[in-house]
């Protein structure tokens, strides 16, 4: 189905992506890249899909609930269902908190049990988020509403048999599969078809169409920031180095202080500059954490807030505060400075004070 | 992001302490985690708001999770406010504790900063 494949293709976008393992340059070998987009997708907290909703998200939403209609009246099983939620929930980016709670409301249903939909076995689950209730909403209205849909597409097919006028090659075709090449004109979408289309492969075509015609369209968010991919070295066994700060620092027009400061306040440590202009970080950090405050990094001092590019500047203006200027849409707003916030004194330092 | 000069809040306005509203309207909470020696960790949560007994949550914390933890008071904290120190990696547990309107405190969750990796 054409609706599916769009729906995963969708998916597996992301705002702030790491490129893939063929750019990376292995300085000692020591690190691999595992990092498949769709991994990502699943790590990553933050998406701006899950922020503002844009006309795409409406879109994936309605698919997926075309999606999960259809699953449900295939197998009618309670796990399917919900495994079909999971799936969805890709787009909106479930944090891991999410998603564990939501193991926790499975296994619950699983005692009680019930094999009934998982649906409302989640919705009474206490600590979802609003994002994922919302989302649970949607799929449900949209559900009774393809329901409807289907029904009057029936009642259609009804009257036009009763009439006696059935068309020659769609009698026997359901109304509900509507097949065809967009591109070449062919099945549904033919010339002198006169068929009527359903709703949804149309809102599939206009969106497609506009994908095409504006392929630089923001609300689209077809292209992903890239970076490359932080490298990590171990340097003994209490510091990590990250090797490519100035490249990525170069990439996202960010000073290598301010990203440093960033990186040594979030990840509750402190370091140094070595003379290769590497980054030693005091304690042990995986790629993967490394990239995980990166994404925030990013989403918070880099991209546009109002455009999502990150085409932006940062500069200090006047009264100390920290200002995100906009290349592409000429935006400005302010950034938090940044606050190494309360950490606590860990190791020989605190015994010497106290003792 | 909201916009910081449009508020309709008075700054010089005298916080009530009940609520304690007025002084935190852009206040965080803030959910840090360090790194000890080993695999061991620290959460560190600034910034609970005043209205709320500190000693009693990390009671209840501490037997919910499992894991001590101490206070550290405004004097050592160095003007950050009373920060509730936990042993181990709680950040999530705390957040939901946090959030959660039953057996938390039934926070906003927007309020909630979860920082490190």
């Amino acid at each position: 189905m054409d609706a599916e494949q769009t729906t995963q293709k969708r998916a597996s976008r992301k705002s702030v992506a790491f490129t893939d393992e063929k750019l990376v340059v292995d300085a000692d070998g020591n690190v691999t890249m595992v990092a498949s987009p769709n991994d990502d997708t699943k790590e990553t907290a933050m998406s701006h899909t899950a922020r503002t909703p844009p006309l795409s998200a409406a879109l994936e939403a309605f698919t997926d609930a075309a999606q999960a209609h259809t699953e449900l009246s295939a197998a009618d099983s309670a796990p399917a269902a919900a495994a079909a939620a999971t799936d969805n929930g890709d787009g909106l980016d479930l944090s891991l908190l999410k998603k564990k709670k939501k193991k926790v409301a499975k296994k619950d249903d699983d005692a009680e049990g019930g094999d009934e939909a998982a649906a409302p076995a989640e919705e009474g689950a206490i600590d979802l988020s609003m994002k994922k209730k919302k989302k649970k909403k949607v799929v449900k209205e949209d559900d009774e509403f393809a329901k409807k849909l289907e029904a009057l597409n029936i009642e259609g097919k009804e009257g036009d048999e009763t009439a006696g006028a059935a068309p020659a090659a769609g009698a026997a075709a359901d109304e509900s599969v509507q097949d065809g090449d967009m591109e070449k004109g062919t099945g549904i979408w033919g010339h002198d078809e006169s068929k009527p289309i359903n709703y949804e492969p149309l809102l599939g075509r206009f969106f497609a169409l506009l994908a095409q015609k504006n392929p630089d369209h923001a609300s689209t968010g077809t292209r992903s920031y890239k970076i490359p991919p932080p490298q990590c070295l171990r340097e003994g066994n209490k510091k990590t180095i990250f090797a490519n700060l100035a490249e990525i620092c170069k990439r996202m027009k960010r000073a290598d202080e301010h990203v440093t400061s960033y990186l040594f306040a979030e990840l509750g440590t402190s370091g140094s500059v070595d003379g290769a202009r590497r980054l030693v970080i005091k304690g042990r950090f995986q790629q993967k954490q490394i990239e995980n405050v990166l994404r925030t990094y990013i989403i918070e001092y880099v991209t546009c807030k109002t455009c999502r590019s990150p085409n932006t500047d940062l500069s200090k203006g006047e009264n100390r505060l920290y200002f995100i200027t906009c290349n592409s849409c000429g935006s400005r707003r302010s950034v938090q400075a940044i606050k190494t916030g309360f950490s606590a004194q860990v190791g020989k330092r605190r015994k010497m004070q106290q003792g | 992001m909201s916009i910081e000069n449009l508020k309709t809040y008075d700054p010089f306005a005298e916080a009530d302490d009940d609520s304690g509203q007025t002084k935190q309207t852009q206040e965080y909470i803030h959910i840090r985690i360090q790194q000890r020696n080993g695999r061991k960790t620290l959460t560190t949560v600034q910034g609970i708001p005043s209205r709320f007994d500190h000693k009693k949550i990390l009671k209840v914390v501490k037997k919910i999770f499992a894991c001590n933890g101490t206070i550290i008071s405004d004097t050592e904290s160095k003007g950050m406010g009373e920060v509730i120190q936990l042993q181990g990696d709680q950040r999530l547990k705390i957040k939901e504790f946090l959030i959660s309107k039953d057996e938390g405190l039934g926070l906003n969750e927007k309020t909630i900063k979860v920082h490190g990796f």
